[in-house]
Formats: C-alpha cells, sequence, structure tokens
C-alpha cells in the first residue's frame, strides 16, 4: 500500500490528520488525508491505537477465562462475539447444545443486532449533523439494553453465550417484557422513516456516496450490511446457518445501488427483520436445559475448528487451533468484520469532498474495538 | 452649562444609548444561550440546565464563569496578534448593526436614513475575524473553517441583498423607521412571500446555523475557526454569533414582519418593545427549531443552492415587484 507521506504534495494540497481524536471516528481511527481544499485526494487509514492483543492474550488464559475477553472486540454487539467462540468451543468438543439454549441464544444475538443498528442510526445521524436523532437512537437503544441487562446482568459486556448453552436460563418475566417491548419499537421506528425519508437534505447527503459495486465489494473481502447494499444477498444467517436459523423465516434485505442511502436502508430493513426473528422465536421456545453439561475446565481434543457466525457488522469468525495438552487454546485468530471493511474504506472513499468522506465513514458502520482487536 | 453645547449633548445621548444597547444585547445573549439549550433539549427528548437557578436560568452566569477562569491558551506556531485580535473583532464587529435597529418609535441609538445599507454593510465585516481566527490558529482544521465562511458568505451575501431591494423599493426609503412605518398596515410578508423565503434561508446562512454551521461542522472540522479557542476568546466567538442571530432576527422582523407593529392598532412605546422582541423570540424559536430537525448540507450543495437557486429567485422577486409597482 502507498504510504501518503511519500506522495509529493503538491502546490495547493496539504495533509489533514483526520483523529486519532475526533468526533466522527468512533473511536481511536485515525485518516491520513491528502486534501486539496475540500477535496479528499488521498485516505490512509492508521490503526492501532486501540491494540490490546487479545489473540496473543487468548493463548494465556484458559478457555473459559477468555471469553469476557471476547465481549470487548466489538464492543456495541458483545453478544455477537460470544456466538462465534463458543460455537468454536463447542465443534472442538462435540458438546450438543440444547434446543432451549440455541432459542436463546438467537433471540439475544438479534436484539444485540437490534441495538447495535440503533446505535448506527443515532451516529449516523450525529455525523450528519442531526444530534437530535443520536438522542432518539440512544433512546430506543436503552430499550433493548435494558433486556439485554434483565438475562446477563451487563449493559454492554456479558460473556452471556456461554460454551454449551448460555449462562443463565431467561429470568421470569423476560418473555412478556421483551414481547411487549418489540410491539411498542416499530411505532418510534416511523418517527425515523419520517425523520429521514422525508428529509431532502438527508437524502441528498447520502445518495451516490461511495458507491460500490458488488464485484468489487466481494474481491474485497467486504461482508455484512455493506454488502448486501450492494446487492449480493450474503448473509451467513441463510448460507451457512449455525444455531436455529434455518428453521425461522426471514428474509436478507438487499438494495441495488451500493451508495451509503443503500446501507441506511439495507440495516433500517434489518431493525424490523429482527424483531421478526426475535418474535417467532419467542413463539417456539421450547422447555428444557439451557446448558449442556460441560466440565469445569475445558481441555478440548487436538485439532482446529473454523467458526463463521454473521455479526451486526458483517462476518465474523474464529480460528481456534489446540493443542490437546494444555488448557489454553494453542492459536487464536479473530476475522472481524470492521478491520476487513475499513481496510476496503479507501477504495471506494477516495476523490470525494470532506464532509461526504465523513458521511461515507459513518456508513460503513465499524467499531475500532473490533478493527484493533 | 457644558450640556447647552450641541456636540456635548449628541456625545452624551450616544455613550448612554450605547451602554443602554450593549447591556441589553448582552442580556437578550445570555438569555438566548439557556433558551436555545432549552428548546433543543425538548426536541431531543432531554431536559437541558436545570441545576444552577430555578429551570436553570442562572447556566449562562455559571458558564460565563467557568470561561473566565479557564487558562488561556495561545498555541505556540500561532500568529498571537491576529489569533488574540480574532474574537474581540468579532465581538466589535457583531455589535456594529445594533446601532441602527429601532427596537420601538424613537428607541434607535442613531436612525440613519441609510440604516438598512448600513447594516448590509457592517454585517458583511463579520467574515473578517473567522477568517483571523482561522488563519492566525495555524491549524489545518480552522484553516479549512475560515475557507468555508469566505465561500459561505460570497455565496449567501448576494442573494440577501438582492431579497432586501423588494422590501426598499416597497417601502421607497432605506431608513429603518420608515419601513416600519410603511408596514403599519399590512406585513410585507404578505406583499413580497418570494423575497422572504430568500432572505430567511440567506440570513440563516450568514450566522452559520445548521444546516449551514459548515464553518464549524463539528463532525468534519472538530470545531471549525474556533478549534484552538478557549476560554474568554472562546466564549466572545459565542457571543458573536449569538448577537448574530438577534441582529438577524430583528432584521426579519423589520422588513417582513411590520417591525412593532400590530395591524390596525396603535401602541405605546413600551407596547411597541413588548411586540418587537417577542416577534424577534419567535423567530429565534423558529431557528432554533429547524437546528433541532436538520442534518448539516455539505459545501457543494450550499454554494449550488446559493449561486443556482437563490440569486435567481431573488432577481425574479425583484422583477415582479418592479412590474407590479409601475401598474
Amino acid at each position: 500500500m502507498v504510504q501518503i507521506s511519500e506522495i509529493p504534495t503538491g502546490p495547493n494540497e496539504m495533509i489533514l490528520n483526520l483523529g486519532p481524536q475526533h468526533p466522527s471516528t468512533h473511536g481511536v481511527c485515525r485518516l491520513v488525508l491528502r486534501t486539496d481544499g475540500e477535496k479528499v485526494l488521498n485516505i490512509e487509514p492508521v490503526i492501532g491505537y486501540l491494540h490490546r492483543g487479545i489473540e496473543k492474550l487468548a493463548e494465556n488464559r484458559t478457555y473459559i477465562q477468555f471469553l469476557p475477553l471476547t465481549d470487548r472486540l466489538d464492543y456495541v454487539a458483545a453478544m455477537g462475539n460470544n456466538m462465534p467462540y463458543a460455537m468454536a468451543i463447542e465443534d472442538l468438543m462435540e458438546i450438543e447444545v440444547p434446543e432451549r439454549a440455541e432459542y436463546i441464544r438467537v433471540i439475544m444475538l438479534e436484539l444485540q443486532r437490534l441495538a447495535s443498528h440503533l446505535l448506527f442510526v443515532a451516529t449516523f445521524g450525529a455525523d450528519l449533523g442531526a444530534w437530535t436523532v443520536l438522542m432518539y437512537g440512544f433512546r430506543e437503544r436503552e430499550r433493548i439494553l435494558d433486556l439485554l441487562e434483565m438475562v446477563s446482568g451487563g449493559r454492554l459486556l456479558y460473556s452471556y453465550i456461554y460454551p454449551g448453552g448460555v449462562r443463565y436460563d431467561l429470568p421470569e418475566g423476560f418473555v412478556e417484557k421483551c414481547r411487549k417491548t418489540l410491539k411498542e419499537l416499530p411505532k418510534y421506528f416511523e418517527d425515523y422513516n419520517d425523520y429521514f425519508y422525508s428529509n431532502e437534505i438527508f437524502l441528498k447527503r447520502c445518495e451516490g456516496v461511495g458507491v460500490l459495486k458488488a464485484e468489487d465489494a466481494i474481491n474485497l473481502g467486504i461482508t455484512g450490511p455493506i454488502l448486501r447494499a450492494c446487492g449480493a444477498p450474503h448473509d451467513l444467517r441463510k448460507d451457512d446457518p449455525y444455531s436455529i436459523y434455518d428453521q425461522l423465516d426471514f428474509k436478507v434485505i438487499t438494495e441495488k445501488e451500493g451508495d451509503t442511502l443503500a446501507r441506511f436502508n439495507v440495516r433500517m430493513g434489518e431493525i424490523y427483520e429482527s424483531i421478526n426473528i426475535v418474535n417467532q422465536a419467542l413463539d417456539s421456545l421450547p422447555e428444557g436445559d439451557f446448558r449442556a453439561k460441560v466440565p469445569k475446565v475445558l481441555k478440548p481434543p487436538p485439532g482446529a475448528v473454523y467458526s463463521r457466525t454473521e455479526a451486526p457488522r458483517g462476518e465474523l469468525s474464529i480460528y481456534l487451533l489446540s493443542d490437546g495438552e494444555s488448557k489454553n487454546p494453542y492459536r487464536l485468530k479473530i476475522r472481524s468484520p470492521s478491520f476487513c471493511n475499513l481496510s476496503a474504506f479507501p477504495f471506494f472513499a477516495e476523490g470525494d469532498i470532506l464532509a461526504n468522506v465523513v458521511a461515507n465513514f459513518a456508513g460503513i458502520d465499524i467499531v475500532l474495538g473490533d478493527v484493533d482487536r | 452649562m457644558i450640556l447647552d453645547n450641541p456636540l456635548v449633548l449628541a456625545l452624551v445621548k450616544g455613550i448612554v444609548g450605547v451602554i443602554i444597547l450593549i447591556s441589553f444585547i448582552s442580556l437578550n445573549v445570555l438569555f438566548l444561550t439557556w433558551y436555545e439549550r432549552k428548546v433543543i433539549a425538548r426536541i431531543q427528548v432531554r431536559y437541558g440546565p436545570n441545576r444552577a437557578g430555578k429551570f436553570g436560568l442562572l447556566q449562562p452566569l455559571a458558564d460565563t464563569a467557568k470561561l473566565l477562569a479557564k487558562e488561556d491558551i495561545v498555541p505556540e506556531k500561532a500568529d498571537r496578534a491576529v489569533f488574540t485580535f480574532a474574537p474581540a473583532t468579532a465581538f466589535a464587529v457583531a455589535l456594529l448593526p445594533t446601532m441602527a435597529i429601532p427596537f420601538a418609535s424613537g428607541l434607535i441609538v442613531s436612525d440613519l436614513n441609510i440604516g438598512i445599507l448600513y447594516i448590509i454593510a457592517v454585517s458583511s465585516l463579520a467574515t473578517i475575524p473567522v477568517i483571523m481566527g482561522g488563519w492566525g490558529s495555524n491549524n489545518k482544521y480552522t484553516l479549512l473553517g475560515g475557507m468555508r465562511t469566505i465561500a459561505q458568505s460570497i455565496s449567501y451575501e448576494i442573494p440577501f441583498v438582492l431579497s432586501i431591494i423588494g422590501v426598499v423599493a416597497l417601502a421607497g426609503s432605506l431608513s429603518m423607521v420608515q419601513i416600519i412605518n410603511a408596514q403599519t398596515n399590512i406585513w410585507y410578508v404578505f406583499l413580497q412571500p418570494l423575497g422572504f423565503v430568500v432572505f430567511f434561508i440567506a440570513m440563516i446562512a450568514e450566522t452559520s446555523r445548521i444546516p449551514f454551521d459548515l464553518p464549524e461542522s463539528e463532525s468534519e472540522l472538530v470545531a471549525g475557526f474556533h478549534t484552538e479557542y478557549s476560554g474568554m476568546k472562546f466564549a466572545m466567538f459565542l457571543f458573536a454569533e449569538y448577537i448574530h442571530m438577534v441582529v438577524a432576527s430583528a432584521l426579519l422582523v423589520i422588513l417582513f414582519f411590520g417591525g412593532w407593529n400590530i395591524p390596525f392598532i396603535t401602541l405605546p412605546v413600551i407596547a411597541q418593545a413588548v411586540v418587537f422582541i417577542g416577534k424577534m423570540y419567535v423567530v429565534m424559536t423558529v431557528m432554533i427549531w429547524i437546528r433541532g430537525t436538520l442534518p448539516r448540507i455539505t459545501i457543494v450543495q450550499m454554494t449550488s443552492i446559493g449561486w443556482k437557486v437563490l440569486i435567481p429567485l431573488a432577481l425574479l422577486n425583484i422583477m415582479i415587484t418592479g412590474i407590479f409597482m409601475s401598474l
């Protein structure tokens, strides 16, 4: 990759550091921009400000001790991070997960997707200068967090999805409260539709910004809502179903345009789809154990597994290698969606004006904990 | 008596007038900071300031005290003189147009016979301190903010002035008081709807408020031209911005909503002032409301709206006014 600092700067050009401390980088990402006035000629994402060495830490933790660290990857969608790790261990140890546990997992994963997409809507509005939306998005997300707090005790980091099932059974009154919340939320989403789709400025800000073709997106390794916004109906919940997703009836939301507006539309569509999935899972929630019998100290047989899940931001996968002797993973590799999406960002953002680069950056919705690991 | 000398008398009158005016404007600005935060908070389902004093009314004073106590930082590489003078200039320049604004009949520091021309002239000076701050800070973000201000004021000064021509033609005078007196029975908003729309949009752009707050767009340029300012210097910029808002709303009331007039009713002076300020606050509430609902536009959209939409509309308005007046 070309280092921007090595490109000679023209007479009207300057190098602008967007970040690492900047209101719209959503964390500590630094974008080095070569600009000509308002026009951005080159972009170079500089990452590593939030690097904690989680992959290496895994090699010095027991399997269960590492579970809370997975929460800290994509910290606004922590349930989604627990899932591939739990699945990897179950694959390796051939643990049969009880059906009730799978249903609870899917409910939690979809609630988490809802919360994560609501956060996207909120911060996306703020990045376009519409601060009111920020408050609205957080207000609705709060309702979801209340539900997740009810089951796990945590509001941000849960460690709830556990190898062999889930950590606790659903508390009393959860199903009723969840149904009530999901019934009330769409009323608020109507407000979002009114706000965004009848707002000429919003539409003009998003249309045609950061256009990406499906072919390019696939070649760049982009996954998740950004890929679906290009028209490629790739969703691991359908393409490589895990848990009980193959028994549920839901649509994969796609758009054709591949611009920022399409990305926004896909996420808005997925919000409704997630509500649908949770309702279905609640309807057919079976009785039974919430966790399989797993030993206190996990010691998987030697071997390697690769587990793939569809996290809110794209494909989140974990490669786990066990040597069969120690209580720690021998090697753990995380394929995080934000990292891959960010690395492709310059491809479809260069050559635009500064304001659109910010809108575009907000549209890919990355979390720096997920990028740096 | 020394006061018998007409020159001295005029001087004393002027100084007293200016002192009263500045206190009045400052009081309004302090109240406005509270009012804006409160209204925005209500739009955003929050409470807003509610700790200092009843309903948080003392919050502006607390903020001022805090800003006074803050360390005054001048960046090492900044152009010290320009950096220091920019906020003071901003404050002074913002106050200049208030001189020619009549708050009630007789309540005006100086009833210039070219009042509106004077206001347009001095309000376009407001660009200079912003550029001074943007350039003097020696920071890339502030520089971009300053450049955007230039682009914005060039694009919107023209429709701003052109939209006023219709009003001036109808009133047949450039004096603020006479423009108001000409609207005793009918407000110009009904006679000049197109001019009103153009003026209102250009006015929001001139005061750099959302959706036209490009010079200080926080999600792109951190804080735009005042990124490097802190403490009282920052407060001066903030103060200047709110004064612009007060002036802009006063102008709108004078030009299109009949100033202190309520049609077919003759009011005493005190009631006139109350009506005038009441109308101003209605206009400012609408401006705050717009801030609470709209996202920011980009610089490309900003210039294209200015040149391709507002200027032709303003010219069309002048033509229509001319045709109707010659009938």
